[in-house]
């Protein structure tokens, strides 16, 4: 039951051969088994799942089903809001914290009846790219609990990897979805800037996030994102325009023809960096591509090179400001200073967010703050908005030559958890390819390209498509993924260890 | 703390010019907060008009409310300001306990409204009046904060408080800052121009409709920002910010104070420090405030939940249309068409009762009646309560309806200020009071004549005087008969009644 993809238990609910209760015990079942070595979640709701569960089959039974996913269960980032569950951003400072609202992306789920099983693990307010920067503890990737599921959003990755749950939500700053789908075997999508609400989604940095599937197969997906997307008059950045037919996109896709449709290969997103096993997986789905009838070209992106800097100029520019609002006046954690008789407002404030932030936070924290200061805001924020326009017309040229631009979707495979925590160069340095997308708002997709072949661990590709284009996501990865599945005799999970016989003692498999 | 030094107004200006730089924020009366859709209702339970948004809870997002966007263009394009093809809003970063976000919402350098000007009268010795040029930099739009009530001190300040409560009732209502350039040039009449620039602002606002406009309930607050220059210099000098100054004698007094304060320091050799100043009705002085140094530093970034907002010139171009009479050019126009004199036009704008009167007037009152009853009675009763004209519970209804009392012959100008007595005290309508006071003048011939055969007895020595032809003497009788009746005599059929007896 598990293994099924979403469409697989959506179609067997409509066939009536199963029901959304079996389905998300099923599930809940699974998380009670493996998720104490995974640790993708970091609240389980087996209750609320269990009960909107059965109102999915009541439903049903009455033939009156909220969507085509109604019943099917998912895993949703603790970065969104949902009423009455908690709520952490994976940071103490919002411990124990119960939102008394549902974030829009979180409302449109339970509107189609997906039961929600729980909220997954995160890098401490999206900041990260290995989950372990989350303050409750680590993910670990399933394909090898010693090793990172990506980040910021491991949790949602790991948990659909580990057959968890069939669907998640993530969100995507800077790589966020698309990372940890690649280090997983996992697919995930960052849709175009403002084509999911982002009303109830805990800013990171708000120019550049956006939410978006993370699941198993393109066209799971696909039916994700047309639940959770379009226009949202709670959030003015979103847009006002109807969504293009994703599912019939990735089916239309899943049949292999890409005749006539022009792959762009960027220059400056490969080479250099990038390890080996990755880069050859790379050019077998690029090969792949052209078999099915692809045309390719190389197209280059100068000002990418500076995506990076111009990301860590912004994004903690943004936080910096987002993360005021966390005081203690109103809400989460309460701090008082040990050393102070009668604290003032602002001593409580300040001993609240010395205890309640983590390294990482504080890092960016300091560094936005910095940056917007007086006196520094022209030669920092200022540039690095001229250069995120520059890199929007690298964009918009690179699509007069090719429909969608391909890359792979990280430098590098899992690495071991720890080794880059005292590295945050080497950490940001995984979000290189990831990056430019989020800074221009343009969709982007990763989808598993194999094993490398030197630790056997999982590599993805990353599709991209000009804004509003999501649809050409779905059609080329869909075709990638059949192509491969092909080649694969089956999905890549299937090469993925069994967690059922782990050692639980160790948490590492035998 | 030693007590301020203060120079005489008149030697302040001897030797020192002064500077004067007025924001204004005008709280507006639109349904739903600025960035949300909770009431802005005035005096509610506290918390109870709040969201996720105006919270500030982890995830809200803000959607800019297009009604506040449409009162600010009214308010630039009445102010003569450009109004902005492209703006955004900004965040204004800094920690407070009433800010729910820790930032404000705001705009920086993108106003919506920039460069316009408002021409400001003030009286001068002649009676003509002298207009001045208020330039207006930038009139923008901003959120509210919450509100601290801080609980258990003497003075209802932080400083000694047992603990704070924050009521965030008010985080998000709109609000408009309007701000001057500097007002440089205007010498002794700059605490006039103040007050003059705030009332006919005020004024301006009332006549757009786009705020309650009360004073005294913070719905329109001034800073006052003032600097001494010496004599003929041209530098400008460092300026103090007074702040929430609320009422209009106020902003007089404040620029008042701080020119005599400031000229103070400076003639002792110091400095003024760059600081807000808190003003105190009571004692109509300044105190220090926090001290604004270039330190603080607010890291304004264009709010990025927002889209800019980019107003088309149709809709301003609508909205222009909608635009009430200028003031200037309404004085005029009510001028010539009350036939008031100068001296009783600028008296009139002067206490600000041009509103007032005019309502009175259209509600039938002649132009005098309305300019006298207000300019004397209810102004005097006004100061006594020390609160604005408009804050009397008596309305231009009722004072028409007092008048035509009055000229109907039911009362007289001396049983009508007993009927305003009744309005303030809340007891009904100007018919009722009369009524339920028994205020009505008699003009019944059986009681009346019983009076004047009273007076004639009375009075022999005059009644033979009227006799004789000396008609004026009847003066005498009538006040008798006044006298007797407590007033509520028809003095016109008192009169007759005399003559008749003594022809």
């Amino acid at each position: 039951m598990i293994r099924r993809t979403a469409a697989e238990l959506a179609d067997a609910l409509a066939a009536g051969e199963t029901t959304s209760v079996e389905i998300t015990r099923a599930h809940l079942d699974r998380i009670a088994e493996v998720d104490g070595a995974v640790h993708a979640f970091l609240h389980v709701d087996a209750e609320g799942a269990l009960a909107q569960a059965a109102a999915a089959d009541e439903r049903r039974a009455a033939g009156a089903p909220a969507s085509a996913l109604d019943g099917v269960p998912i895993a949703v980032k603790d970065v969104l809001a949902t009423q009455g569950l908690p709520t952490t951003c994976g940071s103490k400072i919002l411990e124990g914290w119960v939102p008394p609202y549902d974030a829009t992306v979180v409302a449109r789920l339970k509107q189609a009846g997906l039961p929600i099983l729980g909220k997954t693990n995160m890098d401490e307010f999206a900041m990260g790219s290995s989950t372990e920067h989350s303050a409750y503890g680590p993910t670990h990737n399933p394909w090898d609990l010693d090793r990172i599921p990506g980040g910021s959003g491991g949790g949602s990755a790991a948990a659909v990897a580990a057959f968890e749950a069939p669907l998640a939500i993530g969100t995507d700053t800077g790589g966020s979805i698309r990372q940890p789908g690649a280090v997983t075997g996992t697919v995930g999508v960052k849709p175009t800037y403002g084509g999911v609400s982002r009303y109830g989604l805990v800013a990171l940095a708000n120019s550049l996030d956006q939410a978006g599937p993370v699941t198993r197969t393109v066209l799971d997906s696909a039916l994700l994102h047309e639940v959770i997307g379009g226009h949202d008059p709670l959030d003015s950045t979103s847009i006002d325009q109807p969504l293009p037919s994703l599912v019939d996109a990735a089916r239309h896709g899943a049949a292999g023809d890409l005749t006539g449709v022009r792959i762009g290969v960027v220059k400056e997103l490969g080479g250099e960096g990038y390890q080996a096993g990755v880069l050859a997986r790379f050019q077998e789905s690029v090969d792949l591509m052209v078999k099915a009838g692809a045309e390719v070209v190389e197209v280059s992106c100068p000002s990418f090179v500076h995506a990076l800097a111009t990301y860590y100029l912004i994004l903690p520019a943004e936080a910096s400001s987002n993360l005021a609002k966390f005081d203690a006046m109103r809400y989460g954690l309460r701090v008082l200073p040990d050393d102070i008789e009668n604290p003032s407002a602002e001593e409580v404030m300040r001993a609240t967010r010395d205890a309640g932030f983590g390294d990482e936070v504080k890092r960016r924290i300091i560094l936005g703050t910095y940056a917007l200061s007086s006196g520094y805001y022209d030669a920092y924020y200022g540039q690095a908005q001229k250069v995120r326009t520059l890199i929007s017309r690298d964009f918009a040229a690179a699509f007069e030559k090719a429909d969608v631009l391909v890359s792979p979707t990280a430098p590098t495979t899992a690495f071991k958890l720890g080794e880059k925590l005292d590295d945050p160069i080497a950490m940001y340095l995984n979000d290189l390819a990831t990056i430019p997308a989020n800074l221009a708002g343009v969709p982007g997709i990763s989808v598993p390209s194999g094993l490398a072949d030197e630790d056997g661990l999982p590599a993805g590709v990353q599709i991209l498509a000009p804004a509003l284009a999501d649809d050409r996501l779905y059609r080329v990865g869909a075709a990638l993924e059949a192509a491969l599945l092909e080649q694969w005799g089956g999905p890549l999970l299937d090469k993925a260890p069994d967690l059922d016989k782990l050692d639980r003692r160790s948490g590492v498999s035998r | 703390m030693t007590a301020d030094i203060l120079v005489p107004f008149d030697e302040v200006l001897e030797r020192y010019d002064p500077a004067l730089g007025l924001e204004v924020h005008v709280e507006l009366n639109t349904a739903s907060k600025m960035f949300c859709g909770c009431p802005t209702e005035f005096g509610a339970e506290p918390n109870t008009q709040v969201c996720p948004t105006c919270l500030g809870l982890p995830g809200a997002m803000p959607v800019v409310n297009r009604k506040a966007v449409e009162s600010a263009i009214r308010i630039g394009l009445a102010l003569n300001c450009e109004i902005a093809e492209w703006c955004r809003f900004a965040r204004k970063n800094y920690f407070y306990p009433d800010m729910p976000k820790n930032f404000q919402t705001s705009q920086y350098d993108e106003p919506i409204a920039f460069e316009g000007f408002m021409d400001v009268t003030v009286p001068t010795e002649d009676g003509e009046g002298e207009t001045f040029r208020v330039e207006i930099e930038r009139a923008h739009m901003e959120e509210d904060t919450g509100k601290s009530l801080h609980v258990g001190g003497a003075t209802g300040r932080i400083h000694g408080a047992e603990y704070s409560l924050v009521d965030y009732n008010r985080a998000g209502i709109p609000l408009i800052e309007i701000v001057t350039k500097p007002i440089i040039g205007a010498g002794e009449k700059a605490p006039e121009i103040a007050k003059a620039y705030v009332a006919q602002l005020r004024e301006l606002i009332v006549a757009l409709g786009v705020s309650d406009a009360r004073m005294d309930q913070g719905s329109i607050r001034a800073d006052v920002n003032l600097s001494l220059s010496p004599k003929g210099s041209g530098v400008l000098g460092t300026r103090t910010e007074t702040k929430n100054v609320n009422s209009l004698r106020s902003v007089e007094r404040a620029v008042r104070y701080e020119m005599s304060r400031h000229a103070g320091v400076l003639d002792e050799g110091q400095k003024i420090l760059q600081e807000t100043r808190h003003w105190h009705e009571d004692t109509g002085i300044t105190t220090s405030g926090r001290e604004k140094s270039d330190a603080e530093d607010y890291r304004y970034f264009p709010e990025p939940d927002l889209v800019p907002v980019a107003p088309s010139r149709d809709w301003v171009e609508e909205l222009r249309g909608t635009l009430p009479e200028n003031p200037t050019q309404r004085r005029a126009r009510l001028q010539a068409e009350w036939g008031f004199s100068d001296l009783e036009m600028r008296d009139t704008v002067g206490a600000g009762a041009l509103g007032l009167v005019e309502e009175t007037i259209a509600a039938g009152a002649t132009p005098q009646a309305a300019r006298k009853w207000w300019l004397s009675d209810m102004a005097r009763r006004a100061n006594e309560a020390g609160v604005e004209l408009t804050a009397l519970a008596v309305t231009p209804v009722d004072v028409a309806r007092v008048q035509a009392l009055v000229d109907e012959g039911k009362i007289n100008d001396k049983l009508a200020r007993q009927v305003f007595d009744g309005l303030l005290a809340g007891e009904g309508t100007p018919d009722e009071i009369m009524e339920a006071r028994g205020l009505a003048i008699v003009s019944d011939d059986g009681a009346l004549g019983a009076a004047v055969d009273n007076a004639i007895a009375a009075n022999p020595d005059v009644a033979d005087k009227i006799r004789d032809g000396k008609v004026a003497a009847a003066g005498a009788l009538i006040g008798a008969v006044m006298k007797e009746m407590r007033g509520q005599a028809d003095a016109g059929r008192v009169r007759e009644l005399i003559l008749e007896k003594l022809s």
